[in-house]
């Protein structure tokens, strides 16, 4: 629980590890069912409709002003996002 | 009986709205007027909005009434010529960008983001001149059938408040079937349109995979997501998708699909409707009439079934035989495309931050704190099934079975023209009732999420009432086949406009207007202890 936590990137409490892991466990137990059935020869499907390789003219197109793309940042420091430190410590 | 609480104006349908503000009757400020008033009211009661923006609301409500003025100084060619939604009050659900608006996904995570941009739907809505009075409640990121999941609180059912709107989509529905709106957007991942449409009695369409560009869109599980209108009847619902669909460049799953003219290919009048099923061949899915069906819901759609065959309608008993498979399959995939999705919220570059030592005990507490329960759920399900070791036997096998889903449909329509099914095994239920049990909550959405992993069109309208509480019928349709299952829906409409129950307001309206009573938190609060 604690690794799958740490892939996902959640800061979870013991409590909370502890009540998801007993839901997780009976969520779990309903996927079995699925391996009553062969799918040796089926192939997968990961969306629907026969749309393949959409892409664009490559040409330049406007963004949205800096400005506007950072006024949601938490922290910025002029023209960009302030990132908390990625090497060492923790912050202060 | 009807109560007066409502105003006439907001009773009307849009189509009538429309037809109304064309003729001069009243102008598209005193109807949003109308509807602001209603809604400001009621809301403490009913928790439908996140917010109401009436200034900016009243400037598109005169922008409205000016290009009728207009067009009405030109002539009857001018006014026709106008969009069937100018003037006309859509709510929106809280994951719709509107650019300079906030947009949470009833999550703490983005309280205070304020959209930089507009979504393609906010601007299409935006050209047709609709006005949009705000943004209703909703499951946090759509995940739910309840909207208890929202972490802004709950919402109630205008049939009984002290029950569920259904979810995730559930502001959506409670505003229209409360008059708050005529009409209003949703979106649709494994039933959150369909199944609050049917808990609240009105129609609800979730349409074909691709229909609608969701660029602008906060995504749940990309591969399922699908944007569809709520109404109080069946033409008010294909008035707004058309104004929505179409294929878009900035979202590459936007199919170049022509989108054919909905609303003119209903019939006008009731017996013309009713005529067309004559010859329709609809199939029966017989594993749809799941266990734990509540018999009264059971005993509705059975008789609408009757219904439709003595309209003329041939009924075929179909098999499809994976839908038993279905609940496991979505909740491996949603949960995959979500926790991969929800890696965005970083707490960096927007959205709630703890600003929490560096860089990644910032994310852990960000996203430790910023999620609710169920997102945290959804996000280690997705993360595990996505994991080395764990891919195959989970997020693959899935997406295996996913494909013995579609075949059967594809199957079936080899042999019918649509799919007629319960949309909902249960009717609304009361507040806390599925909070403890995820898989409990999860069996909702069993008639409508196989629909969404096939990628097909369905639609939900009321057939009637169980326990006093709206059951939802539900038409299942071949990909790109809206127009269909709207003349489907028209014309059971038609057959049923003089049944009783068509009559019937939802019970609690009056309770929504007694300042006394409580409001969905504490609804929600009693039903826990």
């Amino acid at each position: 629980m604690e690794h799958v936590a740490y892939l996902a990137r959640l800061g979870l409490s013991e409590e909370e590890l502890t009540r998801l892991e007993g839901q997780l466990n009976h969520i779990l137990d309903q996927y079995r069912v699925l391996a009553e059935l062969d799918t040796e020869r089926i192939p997968p499907t990961a969306q629907t409709i026969e749309l393949e390789n959409i892409l664009r003219e490559d040409v330049p197109m406007p963004s949205l002003p800096s400005d506007e793309v950072l006024s949601n940042a938490p922290e910025r420091a002029g023209d960009v996002f302030v990132v908390p430190a990625i090497i060492g410590g923790a912050g202060e | 009986m009807a109560d007066s609480a409502v105003p006439l104006l907001t009773r009307l349908h849009a189509h009538e709205m429309a037809a109304a503000l064309r003729r001069g009757d009243f102008t598209a400020g005193e109807l949003l007027d109308a509807h602001l008033a209603l809604a400001s009211r009621q809301d403490e009661r009913l928790g439908a909005w996140l917010f109401l923006d009436g200034e900016r609301a009243r400037a598109k409500a005169r922008e409205a009434d000016e290009r009728l003025a207009r067009a009405r100084t030109t002539g009857p060619d001018a006014l026709a010529a106008l969009p069937a939604l100018l003037g006309i009050p859509v709510a929106l659900k809280d994951l719709v960008l509107t650019r300079g608006q906030t947009a949470t996904a009833g999550s703490r995570i983005l309280e205070g983001f304020v959209s930089p941009y507009d979504a393609h739907i906010a601007e299409r809505l935006e050209e047709a001149g609709a006005v949009v009075p705000g943004k209703t409640n909703m499951d946090e990121f759509a995940m739910g059938s309840s909207t208890e999941h929202s972490a802004w609180g709950p919402t109630s059912n205008p049939w009984d408040l002290d029950r569920v709107p259904g979810g995730s989509s559930g502001g959506s529905a409670a505003a229209v079937a409360a008059y708050h709106v005529p009409v209003s957007i949703g979106t649709d991942t494994g039933g959150s349109i369909r199944q609050p449409a049917a808990l609240c009695g009105i129609v609800g369409m979730k349409p074909t995979y691709g229909r609608v560009s969701r660029y602008g869109i906060v995504a749940f599980a990309s591969s399922l997501d699908q944007i569809g209108p709520f109404g109080r009847d069946v033409r008010d619902a294909a008035l707004l998708l058309q104004a929505v669909a179409g294929r878009d460049d900035r979202d590459a799953t936007s199919a170049p699909v022509p989108v054919p003219d909905y609303a003119a290919a209903l019939p006008a009048s009731d017996d013309e409707a009713a005529a067309s099923l004559r010859g329709a061949r609809l199939g029966l899915p017989r594993q749809y009439f799941v266990t734990g069906m509540e018999p009264g819901v059971e005993a509705r759609v059975r008789a609408a079934v009757r219904a439709l065959e003595s309209a003329g309608a041939q009924i075929v008993d179909v098999d499809l035989p994976h839908t038993d498979y279905g609940l496991a399959t979505y909740y491996i995939i949603a949960p995959a495309e979500a926790s991969a999705n929800l890696a965005r919220y970083d707490g960096i570059r927007y959205g709630y931050s703890s600003r929490a030592g560096n860089v990644l005990e910032n994310y852990l507490a960000t996203r430790g704190s910023g999620f609710g329960a169920e997102v945290k759920r959804r996000i280690m399900l997705g993360t595990y099934a996505l994991s080395a070791g764990y891919y195959d036997a989970y997020y693959l096998k899935a997406q295996k079975v996913r494909t013995l889903i579609k075949k059967d449909f594809d199957e079936a329509f080899a042999k019918v023209d649509a799919l007629v099914a319960p949309t909902s095994p249960t009717v609304a239920f009361p507040f806390a009732a599925r909070l403890t049990d995820p898989v409990a909550m999860y069996l909702s959405d069993a008639c409508t999420l196989p629909v969404n992993m096939a990628g097909l069109p369905g639609v939900s309208i009321p057939c009637g009432l169980s326990e006093g509480l709206p059951v939802g019928l539900q038409f299942i349709g071949r990909a790109w086949d809206e127009s269909r299952l709207f003349q489907l829906a028209r014309a059971y409409e038609a057959i049923t406009a003089d049944a009783d129950w068509r009559r019937l307001e939802p019970a609690d309206l009056t309770a929504l207007d007694d300042a006394e009573a409580r409001t969905p938190a504490e609804r929600l609060a009693t039903a826990r202890a």
